[in-house]
């Protein structure tokens, strides 16, 4: 579904990924893990064409992204949920999701397509929340919006930029069933997370990034049992 | 005379009146600035060339077709400034841009003069708008009544299409986080582009409105240009809010320093701007809280 192919990127001069690759599949989870500074945020931003790629490819179910602006890499059905959660702040709640609502009304054509009372379904906080501020959330809620938001796009293929950080363990867990029901429904999911448990346990396939490049390959069951890679790549 | 309550309301007014016009030329550079980050210098030269194009149409035609051709023909070199210089300038850094957009000022300077020479055009206000108004114990110009209602309607249009449209949200959405926009779908530089345009014929339409009152010159641009960039710094970048209070603050106190404190007048502006940077130095009311 997304295949990233000898990706080199970064930021100016400094390059952070050095000929990434792996590959997403339809209907499944892929945990990138990695320390911090390996290069997994990079890697995201990347994908979505918000840092140049300098060398290698990014090409969505067949479609290349390489010179794509991130509008219309969001078009072909990436949603992105970034680290920041990137909640605008001069627009409520209502209007953060209708930002995506109103513009993205079953992309995907399957009929099945989410609207913002399925969004408040899945998050009953942010009912409450709708007319206040953006920025007025507590991060657990300006979590639930920014998934809630992307999921507005009704994209075919979800992206999260570490979703537990900074969050309390009950909202981690809320984030965490949310985002298993979401798997349940088929949903395609690339997953960049420091919570080894949170990302093991949500995922179907892993991979470990460290200093730009992937290092292990495999599925989550495996990086759990490899303990000698979770010290050495993970330090955990 | 300051025991007059007429003289509070005549100054009021007058004071509203430069308010409302330094408001149509601002509102439009500083949301440009906010969602591109794209400093404009060339945003006073498009109110000349709105009251000139204003000056030639109601000489023409009459003043009404005038106040319609200039904002429309403004806009219309906005779209020509954008396809020609704006885009290519928009990863040149703000250095690059002031150099462009400063030069552009001269060059549409020049070109007004070729066209329409260096004589001061005038223009008249056809009958319903000349004449003054007796109320409250004043007599008022009817035409500068007329430019704080027109101020007033586009601040309530805007503040409307801003808040409650689509194309409002995405413009603050924009304004905001213009990476995360982009990733929900939206193209910001088609956004900025619309934008762009709307602000170039709000300057045109700034143009044709003062066109009555101060006599026509190739460099009534440059004057405005100064009075522009403050109300934007007071108010705050990329906001309608900072727009109207910037200006409603330059206004009243360039107006009421002017005949309440004649030898402080010329420095007070910048005395309070000096004051603003120090104490909020985002300005009174920055898109970016």
């Amino acid at each position: 579904m997304l295949e990233v192919q000898s990706v080199d990127s970064g930021y100016g001069e400094t390059q952070v990924l050095y000929g990434l690759s792996f590959q997403a599949e339809p209907g499944r989870v892929l945990a990138v893990l990695g320390r911090n500074g390996a290069g997994k945020s990079t890697t995201l931003k990347t994908i979505m064409g918000l840092l140049p790629l300098n060398g290698g490819d990014v090409s969505f179910d067949g479609t290349p992204l390489n010179d794509l602006p991130p509008y219309e890499i969001a078009k072909l059905g990436i949603a992105y949920v970034p680290e920041t959660r990137d909640i605008f702040p001069s627009l409520s709640v209502r209007e953060n999701l209708e930002l995506a609502s109103k513009r993205f009304a079953d992309a995907n054509g399957s009929g099945a397509a989410w609207t913002i009372d399925r969004v408040v379904d899945l998050f009953p906080r942010l009912a409450e929340r709708m007319s206040n501020g953006g920025t007025q959330l507590s991060g657990g809620e300006q979590q639930m919006l920014a998934i809630g938001r992307a999921l507005l796009m009704n994209p075919r293929l979800l992206i999260l930029d570490e979703p537990t950080e900074g969050l309390a363990p009950i909202i981690v867990k809320l984030i965490h069933d949310k985002l298993a029901e979401l798997k349940a429904e088929g949903l395609s999911m690339v997953l960049v997370e420091q919570n080894f448990g949170f990302a093991t346990s949500l995922a179907d396939d892993v991979v470990v990034v460290s200093k730009g490049r992937v290092v292990w390959q495999g599925d989550a069951a495996g990086i759990r049992a490899d303990e000698e890679a979770q010290h050495r790549w993970l330090g955990v | 005379m300051t025991s007059d309550p007429g003289f509070w309301i005549l100054q009021g007014l007058n004071a509203l009146q430069l308010s409302m016009l330094l408001f149509l030329l601002s509102v439009g550079l500083t949301v440009i600035f906010g969602l591109m980050h794209f400093v404009n210098l060339a945003h006073g030269a498009l109110y000349a060339l709105g009251a000139y194009v204003a000056a030639s149409v109601a000489a023409a035609v009459g003043y009404w077709p005038a106040l319609i051709a200039a904002p429309l023909a403004v806009a219309l070199v906005g779209v020509v400034l954008y396809g020609g210089l704006i885009k290519r300038m928009r990863k040149a850094g703000p250095m690059s841009q002031v150099l462009v957009t400063f030069g552009l000022i001269f060059a549409m300077l020049d070109l007004t003069r070729i066209i329409w020479g260096d004589f001061a055009l005038g223009i008249d206000v056809p009958q319903i708008l000349s004449g003054r108004a007796a109320f409250l114990g004043i007599e008022y110009p009817i035409y500068r009544l007329f430019i704080i209602a027109l101020g007033g309607l586009a601040f309530v249009a805007l503040t409307l299409v801003l808040s409650r449209t689509q194309i409002g949200a995405m413009i603050r959405a924009g304004v905001d986080n213009d990476e995360m926009a982009a990733c929900l779908g939206i193209n910001v530089e088609k956004l900025f582009f619309i934008v762009f345009c709307v602000g170039c014929g709000l300057a045109g339409l700034a143009g044709a409105i003062a066109a009555p009152l101060l006599s026509v010159t190739p460099d009534m641009g440059l004057q405005i240009l100064i009075p522009t960039l403050i109300v934007i710094v007071i108010g705050g970048l990329g906001s309608l809010q900072g727009a109207i209070a910037g200006s409603l603050i330059y206004g009243f106190v360039q107006t009421f320093g002017a005949v309440l404190a004649p030898q402080l007048a010329s420095v007070l502006i910048y005395a309070l701007l000096a004051a603003v940077l120090v104490i909020k130095p985002a300005g009174l009311f920055p898109a970016k809280g």
